[in-house]
């Protein structure tokens, strides 16, 4: 049992250390209000088309309508998040989560 | 006959192929690594089409086609919710998941909580949400072995049922994750090859031209551009407020479900890192969305070339629709022939769907029962690995036997509704569990308890007294009348009482343990100490 506690205070160093709190905040300042503008923008889309049928109706050019250009319009948003998630996670997480799973890697080795 | 025979060929070449690779498998699955997680060597890419296999259910091929074909538009709204989902699936839960988990869905909310109460709730969660799905498949499975390959008798439906069942149990017990996996690769590129093929005859013989195949459609569909247009399946004017409140209920349902849909989430532990899980997620995406946007175009070009009326006397669903646009498409491009091969591969591939979703349902399902339930409820984490997966294989073949009978029993009753319903009750328990345990530091055993049981509960509860199952000519018991909850989607009022439930739990007990949150929050975000692949 003890040992498990020293791991878990251990963890509890890493937690207060200021390279964790600034992955913490890169992860969560950006994860958090992407998914809110996300969902916000798909219940936009679904809330149209159960109230704005109208709206969604109107014809763009030929049969194209707002409704099918809106639907489109939500995959490529989502295509478009999921790159500049990558993107960001690529850049910004990883080389900070590398280096941080490295020193712990490190100290529990010796 | 003879229009059937090339269909059932190909499908016994599927099968034989894929018993052969689960065969293959199976001589590399010692450890209960490489049965619960194929031993975390696939890469990104591998996992990425595993993904779309397990996700790309009949219910979305041929279901989706269908309400496209039958009442337009408004099969498109199932497409765009079951995709944005994935965001939640890869912004919050896969890669700290993948770097706080070992096996099931629980280990990571039984991570800091006090395990055998939350492992209980999570394994009958899980069970219950596989269940569901995996009954809706075989029901459909049973229904669609007349039309794809000409077998109507009841006996002839009923071998169909026994059949699917036996293959998906001999896929997971002898090939564990690792066979179950190749299954959902093999299907995902026969699909997409497949979907993508009729995909292009039909946009070539509209001269590449959208705007008239959806002319074309709509003028066919004898609605005209109503059937462009939302609301005509989910009747919003006929119905009012009710029916426009159903479509956000199914709305919220379908794009919270996915991230706390179990056969989903352990698709992240079978990759050896957190950025794998990330890659397999992004291949998923791009797999899943090209996909919707086929069946959009097989929809519309269903409506268009075969007509609503056609479609709707072989199947009231609207389920045969895009084999009988292969079918008609063959016949027009290429003469009697063309049809008949392009009918029998469409037939083929859309059981091949079934079979490899049924298989990742079964996995999930008996993973949680051995791991879970067994392991560390029933044995107090004092099994071997050994014992472990002998449970997890006898509780394969356990819940493919209940799913057979309860299959035949319930063959002739609707039970489409049963996958919102999975869904549902994935968005209300499971996701708000899993949520709190990630990101909330004073979350606790009570939170985590109530959530799951309070979305479960109150998910099952109002279907149950929804039009779905009583009080409408289609519903399951159609002569009864006890249906008080107007929505035939719980998700409006069970999601927010499963987050609303964590949260009450959580904040009338005392218990919470900091140094184990910190541990989770670290270890998720860093992938420190993190569970490692086998070297085979």
């Amino acid at each position: 049992m003890t040992t498990r506690h020293d791991a878990s205070s251990a963890y509890e160093q890493v937690q207060a250390s200021p390279d964790f709190q600034e992955l913490r905040r890169r992860y969560r300042n950006w994860a958090f209000p992407v998914t809110v503008a996300f969902l916000v923008w798909y219940l936009l889309y679904v809330i149209l088309s159960g109230f704005a049928r109208g709206f969604m109706g109107t014809k763009v050019f030929g049969n194209i309508n707002v409704a099918l250009i809106f639907g489109v319009l939500q995959f490529v948003s989502t295509f478009l998040i999921a790159w500049a998630y990558a993107r960001h996670a690529d850049r910004k997480l990883d080389p900070l989560s590398d280096k941080l799973r490295g020193e712990m890697e490190k100290t529990s080795n010796e | 006959m003879n229009d059937h025979a090339l269909s059932i060929t190909l499908f016994v070449v599927f099968v034989a192929a894929t018993l052969g690779i689960t065969f293959w498998a199976s001589r590399n699955t010692k450890s209960a690594t490489d049965y619960y997680a194929g031993g975390r060597s696939f890469s990104g890419v591998q996992n990425g089409l595993a993904i779309g296999g397990d996700y790309m259910s009949a219910a979305s091929f041929l279901g989706i086609a269908g309400i496209i074909a039958l009442s337009g538009y408004d099969g498109f709204l199932y497409s765009i919710g079951f995709l944005v989902a994935w965001l939640v699936a890869l912004l919050l839960v896969a890669e700290l998941m993948r770097n706080s988990g070992k096996f099931t869905m629980a280990d990571v909310l039984a991570f800091r909580m006090s395990p055998r109460p939350v492992r209980t709730a999570a394994g009958v969660s899980t069970i219950t949400v596989s269940i569901f799905y995996l009954l809706a498949q075989m029901v459909g499975a049973g229904a669609l072995v007349g039309l794809l390959f000409g077998i109507t008798s009841d006996a002839g439906k009923i071998g169909t049922i026994v059949v699917v069942g036996l293959l998906m149990i001999i896929y997971v017990v002898v090939g564990g994750m690792k066979g179950t996996t190749w299954v959902q690769i093999v299907k995902a590129v026969l699909l997409m090859s497949g979907a993508a093929l009729v995909t292009l005859l039909v946009l070539g013989h509209f001269g590449f031209n959208l705007s008239s195949l959806l002319g074309t459609a709509a003028q066919q569909s004898g609605k005209g551009d109503a059937f462009l247009n939302p609301g005509l399946k989910y009747g919003v004017e006929a119905k009012g407020i009710v029916g426009k409140l159903d479509l956000i209920s199914l709305g919220l349902a379908l794009v919270l479900g996915t991230a706390g849909l179990p056969h989903i989430l352990i698709r992240f532990y079978t990759v050896p890192t957190a950025r794998d899980a990330r890659k397999s997620v992004l291949w998923g995406i791009g797999i899943i969305g090209v996909f919707y946007l086929l069946t959009l175009v097989l929809g519309f070009g269903a409506a268009a070339l075969v007509g609503s009326k056609a479609i709707a006397e072989q199947n009231k669903a609207g389920n045969t629709a895009a084999p009988q646009l292969a079918l008609e498409i063959g016949q027009r491009l290429f003469g009697d022939v063309g049809g008949t091969v392009l009918l029998a591969i469409i037939a083929a591939v859309a059981f091949a769907t079934i079979l490899a979703v049924v298989a990742g349902l079964t996995l999930a399902s008996s993973s949680s029962f051995a791991h879970d339930l067994y392991a560390h409820v029933f044995k107090r984490g004092q099994a071997t690995e050994q014992q472990e997966i002998k449970v997890a294989r006898i509780a394969a073949f356990g819940i493919g036997a209940v799913s057979i009978v309860l299959g035949i029993f319930a063959q002739n009753l609707n039970v489409a509704f049963l996958v919102a319903l999975a869904f549902a009750v994935a968005a209300s328990g499971n996701l708000p569990a899993i949520l709190y345990s990630l990101f909330w530091k004073r979350f606790n055993t009570a939170g985590a308890v109530s959530a799951i049981y309070g979305g479960l509960v109150s998910a099952v509860v109002l279907v149950i007294f929804s039009p779905v199952v009583s009080g409408t000519p289609t519903a399951l018991f159609p002569g009864a009348a006890f249906n008080w909850f107007p929505l035939e989607n719980p998700g409006l009022v069970s999601i927010p009482i499963g987050f609303l439930a964590g949260y009450i739990g959580t904040v009338l007990s005392k218990e919470y343990n900091a140094g184990k949150y910190a541990e989770i929050e670290v270890r998720s975000l860093t992938g420190a100490g993190a569970e490692k692949a086998t070297g085979h």
